[in-house]
């Protein structure tokens, strides 16, 4: 009997293996994909929502194509990941700490990064340890920057990961999401608020 | 990224680290009269490095990094060894090769970015220890000479392998006995940058990197020749202080010691005639504009 892998929050092991090679297959267009499983949009929308707003420590990371203004649509995405991020600390309770850390580039630092304030792609697990960040989402990173982090996070972390992705989506995220615009970001943060005070924070 | 790309979104500003809101407020990026007196008034485009302690290298990437004059545009190419752990770094697009094949590498990125970016200007500049540029790389650092491709090609030397252990190289002095060449050099230092006049290099210079004032003229003069003419060379003493058996803060006195008149780094160049114009060409018009500035402050004192 064939078992359907599921890519879930770890920590699955050191090495995890890459979703696409456990058969994960990227959403189509107007999809996206919630543990492997193959979602229309709203859905994945509803459910990255709900863990921001359970999560303890709900956190966005942005990349060097939203973090730097090099031309006008990563301009406008940086104002709606502000503004999703405003959102999400309106709607969650005092108990909860919403970060927004961002990720400038991906050299390896030395002699360490500073994990309070930035997240690297080669040790992403220590800014999730740090903090103890439970749900997090990439946003304007590089596919293959963004595919090693989000499989060290789910090899040595219990963090939840959600791919907001430009492109055609990360199956190594828990959750993701294709073809990102500044829309659809606005989208996800009017979700946030539509579900807020519907959803108890965990206590896990 | 091109200069008017070098800025961060404001929505974002507030959350990058303090090294990347200094880099856009407070380096050098776009001012044509950069160099190395900036060191220490401004942000440098090399953050904290990873070589040795008092490591001669560190201070030549320094130097050179504050003379570039056009930094927001100029892309370096490096090769395996020491100057391959400062890379990460530094503000300054680059391209790691595989070792010894720098040269080959810049001269498709510039034939490349020319193509690419006609009504720009955008500089090349390989920079690469003496095992890449002088051992394992001397056929494509030849040949790119030999078919005139405008890029500067530096040359790191600290006269061994130093990042493995202190293996022999071909710069390395006759007779010097390293960790790993215990019986010692048998033939002379190749004498490279006669070799570069001979291949066809249009300034060439052999000093050390004690006195920043001297980089930034010869890393100036390289590139803007290289830029019009043809390429330029810079081999520039670099010693590796801990496989010479020097303590750290002794990597300057032996510079100092290197280049007297009688030793190997005493300063020599060589410039050809179309870059003796150039050179003489480009001081006029820094005189002008200089004649021109004092003019304008005595106007606006009045």
């Amino acid at each position: 009997m064939t078992v359907q892998y599921k890519v879930l929050p770890g920590p699955e092991h050191y090495l995890p293996p890459s979703a696409a090679s456990m058969g994960i297959r990227l959403p189509d267009p107007g999809q996206g994909h919630i543990n492997g499983r193959i979602v229309p949009e709203e859905e994945a929308m509803e459910a990255a929502a709900r863990q921001f707003l359970m999560a303890k420590v709900p956190t966005i990371f942005p990349g060097p194509l939203v973090l730097w203004a090099w031309n006008e649509k990563a301009a406008k995405k940086a104002t709606a990941i502000r503004h999703l991020y405003e959102t999400i600390k309106e709607c969650i309770t005092p108990s909860q700490k919403p970060m927004l850390i961002p990720m400038p580039d991906y050299r390896p630092k030395y002699p360490k990064i500073d994990p309070e304030v930035e997240i690297n792609p080669n040790h992403p697990n220590l800014t999730i340890w740090h903090n103890k960040i439970d749900a997090c989402m990439f946003v304007g990173v590089h596919c293959h920057q963004a595919n090693l982090s989000l499989k060290i996070i789910r090899g040595g972390t219990n963090c939840y990961t959600i791919a907001m992705c430009a492109q055609a989506g990360h199956e190594d995220a828990m959750l993701s999401f294709r073809d990102a615009t500044a829309d659809k970001i606005m989208r996800l943060a009017e979700w946030v608020r539509k579900l807020k005070g519907s959803v108890q924070p965990s206590e896990n | 990224m091109s200069l008017e790309r070098i800025k961060i979104a404001p929505e974002m500003f507030d959350i990058m680290p303090p090294e990347y809101q200094d880099l856009v407020q407070k380096a050098t990026y776009g001012n044509e009269s950069r160099g190395w007196k900036d060191i220490g008034t401004s942000k440098e485009l090399i953050e904290e490095h990873s070589l040795c302690a008092g490591c001669p290298e560190s201070m030549a990437f320094r130097y050179i990094l504050a003379s570039l004059p056009n930094p927001e545009d100029t892309v370096m190419v490096g090769s395996t060894g020491c100057t391959s752990l400062v890379f990460p770094h530094v503000g300054i697009h680059n391209i790691h090769s595989l070792f010894g094949n720098q040269n080959a590498i810049a001269s498709g990125l510039k034939r490349a970015l020319t193509v690419r970016f006609p009504g720009r200007v955008k500089d090349v500049v390989v920079l690469a220890g003496d095992g890449a540029t002088v051992d394992i790389g001397l056929d494509m650092t030849l040949q790119a000479w030999f078919r005139q491709e405008k890029f500067t090609t530096i040359c790191f030397d600290n006269e061994l392998y130093a990042n493995t252990g202190g293996q022999e190289s071909g710069l390395m002095q006759k007779g010097f006995v390293a960790k790993m060449a215990p019986i010692g050099k048998h033939f002379e230092k190749v004498r490279l940058p006669e070799i570069a006049r001979e291949s066809g290099c249009h300034y060439v210079v052999n000093c050390t990197v004690s006195k920043p004032n001297l980089i930034e003229k010869v890393v100036k003069n390289a590139i803007y020749i290289a830029r019009e003419i043809g390429p330029t060379y810079l081999q520039l003493y670099t010693p590796c202080i801990l496989e010479i058996g020097k303590n750290s803060m002794e990597g300057l006195q032996e510079m100092r010691d290197a280049e007297k008149p009688t030793e190997r780094f005493a300063y020599r160049e060589y410039i050809s005639e179309p870059a003796k114009e150039l050179i003489a060409e480009m001081t006029a018009k820094e005189k002008e504009r200089k004649a021109a500035l004092k003019k304008q402050l005595a106007g606006q004192n009045a």
